[in-house]
Formats: structure tokens, C-alpha cells, sequence
């Protein structure tokens, strides 16, 4: 409960940094939003209706009023409510972050387990030489390499866009190709830490084969803090769709920010990210619950 | 700091990536004497050409010659990653040490600002950053400087914590040596080895964090040779011109692997101390 609440402070301190920041900004928010060939009218009427033509404590606890009913205003570009907007492409953002993370659970932690069964073996070598380049290779690198191939000269994929399974292909593998490189290393780390505890030593010494022993009491035990940094990466996966999104032309959160700052869409940016934040809390939380159940030693504060 | 050089050359790939290393700084401080082309001049009769003997990494949309830019970008590349670490790691340990060490008010206070900054994804709080104060080298730092700051303070807090409680910082407490020499004399040296091996890390991170605003186009503006800068704008063109994307992204590669590699080895070498 205690980490719920603290959220509430958490979230409004980031608002309050963004609406800060937004009001840094050289310039005449109301101007650029009229453009170039804008009347001194018209730039008036934009004022008027962001309310800019107000104090800033007012503009601040009209802001923070607002957000407690999720009213997040509307778009200073299509008019429609921010909330709706980013509602519509949550669902995509998720679904690509739920097939990558599947994808790199199902290939990483398998893994990584292997790499540590079989230490400093020349498999082990590779294994962590493959987890080393995962995360050094830049997403929006591999993305535009993976297009040029698949896409490009081999015709066998899209490109961009949304729709068919096809589409997920090549963001997914993208996305899950970092991911699976972390979960090796992490795991291989955990397994091999568990390996030495006096559990194993107990096991071994009743004699049970090194087969037995590590699937049934090493894995267990090892398992546990892998699971936590995935949901941390998950967290982390939702910041990294701002440039997954963009290469693919994925219809999701991250190209929506990324487009309303390109278009100075402030009420936009601040909504967005606003709920992004929310989600990032959530997941964190999900993490936090998960971990409670599947070790009970620990228990949240 | 030797032993520990002799000690990472011992692995062969270790070794590589500090010779990896080494070159690029060479280009970044002679770049001007090495780079055949300028990385800013363009020639538009030129444009788009695939690699040749005059240009080896080909030439890019304005006809600048693309092997010059990205050892013009080494510059940039390697000056704002180890600004934009230093900054992120000195505003970081040094919040840390203090919250760890006074505890209490001081505790409280920047723990709350450390969970707000930790409210957004790293990556993200940075592009929220240069979106709003605007996109140069100086703010690219800030930003990259800024998603890197909360993790410093968990991390120093955590470790000054431990080491507040072993024996001869306790003495030295009782015996009323000043605090900031104790934080200074004794807590800093004991926790930096582990902090080493994080700033190593980070030094790539903050590398693919720069490279990927310039990517969205939030980053170092062109005509910079901003390495991520170029690839945003090589885009455009990649279907017949691939060349534009492959030099700038295989150093961005390059670079961060050998920091990754050596900051791995580095991590390893501790622990098992």
C-alpha cells in the first residue's frame, strides 16, 4: 500500500517538472501553434484557449485540477482530447512490448541457464560474446539493417505499418534481440551465483545428480531476481518504443510523442507522457507484487 | 590503475576493444589531419555515390564524404559521452554519499527527487528534455547527463551505507574527524572500484542515448557529424543508398561494444576480489 501512495508524489512532482520546463521554452507557445501566417487574432484566440493569457499559478492548478479527473485537454493540432489520442495507441505499444519481452524470455532465459551449466566452455564464450553485441547494437541500427534485408531485397517482410502478424516480425525481433542479450547475462549470473549457495552443497553431498540439482533446486532459486529485471526492462522497453515505433511506423505511444514534438503539441507531450508515466508505475508495481508471491521471504514494506 | 590495465589486456577481446578505443580517440583528436574530405562541405554533383577509391564509405545526400564525417564524429560522439558520464556520475555519487552518509531530512529530500527523475524510463526522460529546451550539444549532455543521475544516487547511497557502518569509518566518526574528510578520505575510495566498473557502462549507454535523440532528430543538429544525426537523415535514402547507414551505425557499434566489454571485464574483476 505504501508503494501506491507514494506514487502520488512521485507523478505530481513530475508534472509539476514538466509543466515547468514547458513554460522554459523561448517563445510564444500561442504563436507557434498559429504558425507563420497566423493573424494577431487568431494567435489571441489560441492564447484564450489554452489559457496561456493567465497567470501561471492559475495555468498550474487548472493543470493539476484537471489531471486528478483525467483531463488531460486536447490536442493543440487535431483538437481531439489527449486522453482518447493516447488511448487508442496504448494497445500497440503493449502488444509489441508483450511479444518482444515473450520472445526474449523464451530464447534468453533458457539461455543464459545453458551458458551456466556449461561454464567457461567455448559455447559459454559465445554465448556471452552474443550477449555483449545485443547490447551494444543499436535498435535503430539493427531496425534499418533488418529492413534493408528482409524488407528491401529479400521482399519477404513489411517494411512499416500495422495490421497483419507479418508486421510484428521484424519490431519484435528488433526489440527482442536487447532484451534476450540482458536476460542471458543476468541469468547466467543468477544461476551460477545459486550454484555455489550451501543448498546445492547439501544436495550434491546427498548425492543427487548435477541434472537434478539444477533444475529442480537451482532454478527455482535463481529464477527469482531474473524475474524482476524483466519487469524492470518491460519498463524500460516502453521508453525504447520512442525509436522502435519511429523506424517501423508502428502506430503506438512512443511515435506519438515523438510526433507531437515535432509538432510542439504541448498539451500532447505532457498528457503522453503524463500516462506513460502511469504505465512505467504500474509495471514497476506489477514487478514489486509478482516478486512478493513467487519468493515469500520478501514482503513489501 | 596499471595492475588493473595488465590485468583487462590479458583477455583477448578485452584487448581489442581497448585498441578499438584508443583509435578512435586517436581519430577524434587528429580528425582534422586524418579525415581526407571536410565533413561539412557539401557537393551536390556528387551526392549519393557508393563507396569508391576517393570516397571509401561513399559519399551522403549533399555530397560530403561520409568517411571524413564519421571521423569528425568521433569528436563529437566520444566528447559528449564523456561529458554528459562525468556529469551524470559526479551530480550522482556526489547527491548519493551525502543522502547515505546524513541520512534522515537529507535522506527523504533526495529520494523523492531521485523517484521523480526515475518516474520515466531513462531514454525517455532525456527526449523529453531536448524536446522542450531545444536540441544542441550542450543540452544533448544535460539530457543524457540527467537519465543518467538516478541510478549514481541509488547506487552511492546503497554503497555508503554499507561502508558507514564498517569499523574504522565509525572510529574515525567517534573520534570527530571532520565529515567531509571521512566521506572524501574514506567513503569515496572504498565504494569508487564498483562505481568504476559502472561508469565504464555507462560511458556506451550514454552513447546509444545520444546517437538515438540525434536518430529522432532531437539530437546534435546536422550539419554536424553527429553519428546518430546521420542516420536519422540517412534514412531517407537507405533504400538506394545503404552505405549512408552502415558507416555511422557500425562506429556507434563499435565504440559502445569496446566500452561494454571492458566495463563487463572490469566488473568481474572486482567481484571476484
Amino acid at each position: 500500500m505504501n508503494r501506491v501512495l507514494i506514487l502520488i508524489p512521485t507523478l505530481l512532482g513530475l508534472v509539476t517538472f514538466l509543466f515547468i520546463l514547458i513554460r522554459l521554452i523561448p517563445g510564444d507557445p500561442a504563436r507557434v501553434l498559429a504558425g507563420l501566417m497566423a493573424s494577431e487574432e487568431d494567435v489571441e484566440l489560441i492564447r484564450e484557449q489554452l489559457g496561456l493569457n493567465k497567470p501561471l499559478y492559475v495555468q498550474y492548478f487548472t493543470y493539476m485540477a484537471n489531471l486528478f479527473t483525467f483531463n488531460l485537454g486536447v490536442s493543440a493540432r487535431t483538437d481531439s482530447p489527449v486522453l482518447y489520442e493516447v488511448m487508442a495507441r496504448l494497445p500497440n505499444t503493449l502488444a509489441l512490448a508483450l511479444s518482444s519481452t515473450a520472445l526474449a524470455v523464451a530464447l534468453g532465459v533458457p539461455l543464459g541457464v545453458f551458458a551456466a551449466s556449461r561454464k567457461s566452455s567455448r559455447l559459454d564464450t559465445l554465448v556471452s560474446t552474443f550477449s555483449i553485441v545485443g547490447i551494444s547494437l543499436p535498435t535503430y541500427w539493427l531496425g534499418l539493417i533488418m529492413i534493408t534485408i528482409f524488407a528491401v531485397e529479400l521482399h519477404l517482410l513489411p517494411a512499416g505499418g500495422y495490421g497483419t502478424p507479418a508486421h510484428f516480425i521484424l519490431p519484435t525481433v528488433t526489440i527482442a534481440l536487447f532484451l534476450t542479450a540482458f536476460i542471458v547475462k543476468i541469468t547466467k549470473a543468477s544461476v551460477i551465483d545459486s550454484m555455489e549457495k550451501e543448498y546445492v552443497v547439501t544436495a550434491r553431498s546427498k548425492g543427487l545428480t548435477e541434472r537434478v540439482i539444477l533444475y529442480k533446486h537451482v532454478l527455482r532459486n535463481a529464477l527469482i531476481p531474473v524475474i524482476t529485471i524483466i519487469g524492470l526492462q518491460f519498463g524500460s522497453l516502453l521508453g525504447g518504443a520512442v525509436i522502435t515505433e519511429t523506424i517501423y511506423a508502428w502506430p503506438g505511444l512512443g511515435r506519438l510523442i515523438i510526433d507531437a514534438i515535432n509538432n510542439r503539441d504541448y498539451p500532447m507531450v505532457q498528457g503522453s507522457i503524463f500516462i506513460f508515466a502511469l504505465l512505467y508505475a504500474l509495471v514497476n508495481l506489477i514487478t514489486d507484487l509478482i516478486y512478493t508471491i513467487v519468493d515469500p521471504r520478501v514482503r513489501l514494506g | 590503475m596499471i595492475p588493473l590495465i595488465r590485468e583487462l589486456a590479458r583477455s583477448k577481446m578485452v584487448l581489442a576493444s581497448m585498441l578499438i578505443l584508443l583509435s578512435f580517440i586517436f581519430m577524434a583528436l587528429f580528425a582534422d589531419f586524418i579525415a581526407p574530405y571536410s565533413p561539412i562541405e557539401s557537393d551536390l554533383s556528387i551526392s549519393n555515390k557508393p563507396p569508391s577509391w576517393e570516397h571509401p564509405f561513399g559519399t551522403d545526400e549533399l555530397g560530403r564524404d561520409i568517411l571524413s564525417r564519421v571521423i569528425h564524429g568521433a569528436k563529437l560522439t566520444l566528447t559528449i559521452s564523456f561529458a554528459a558520464t562525468a556529469i551524470g556520475a559526479l551530480v550522482g555519487i556526489v547527491v548519493g554519499v551525502l543522502s547515505g552518509f546524513y541520512g534522515r531530512a537529507v535522506d527523504t529530500i533526495t529520494q523523492r527527487f531521485t523517484d521523480v527523475l526515475l518516474a520515466l524510463p531513462g531514454f525517455l526522460l532525456a527526449v523529453m528534455f531536448v524536446a522542450i529546451m531545444g536540441n544542441n550539444i550542450a543540452t544533448v549532455i544535460t539530457s543524457v547527463a540527467l537519465s543518467l543521475v538516478p541510478s549514481y544516487v541509488r547506487m552511492s547511497r546503497g554503497l555508503t551505507l554499507q561502508v558507514k557502518e564498517l569499523e574504522y569509518v565509525l572510529a574515525a566518526r567517534q573520534l570527530g574527524v571532520n565529515s567531509i574528510k571521512i566521506m572524501t578520505r574514506h567513503i569515496i575510495p572504498n565504494i569508487s572500484p564498483t562505481l568504476i566498473a559502472q561508469i565504464t557502462l555507462n560511458l556506451g549507454t550514454a552513447i546509444l542515448f545520444a546517437s538515438g535523440l540525434g536518430f529522432l532528430g532531437i539530437g546534435v543538429p546536422p550539419p554536424e557529424p553527429e553519428w546518430g544525426t546521420m542516420l536519422g537523415t540517412g534514412r531517407t535514402y537507405m533504400f538506394y543508398a545503404p552505405h549512408l547507414i552502415i558507416f555511422p551505425g557500425l562506429a556507434v557499434f563499435l565504440v559502445v561494444f569496446s566500452f561494454n566489454k571492458i566495463g563487463d571485464r572490469i566488473g568481474e574483476i572486482i567481484a571476484s576480489k
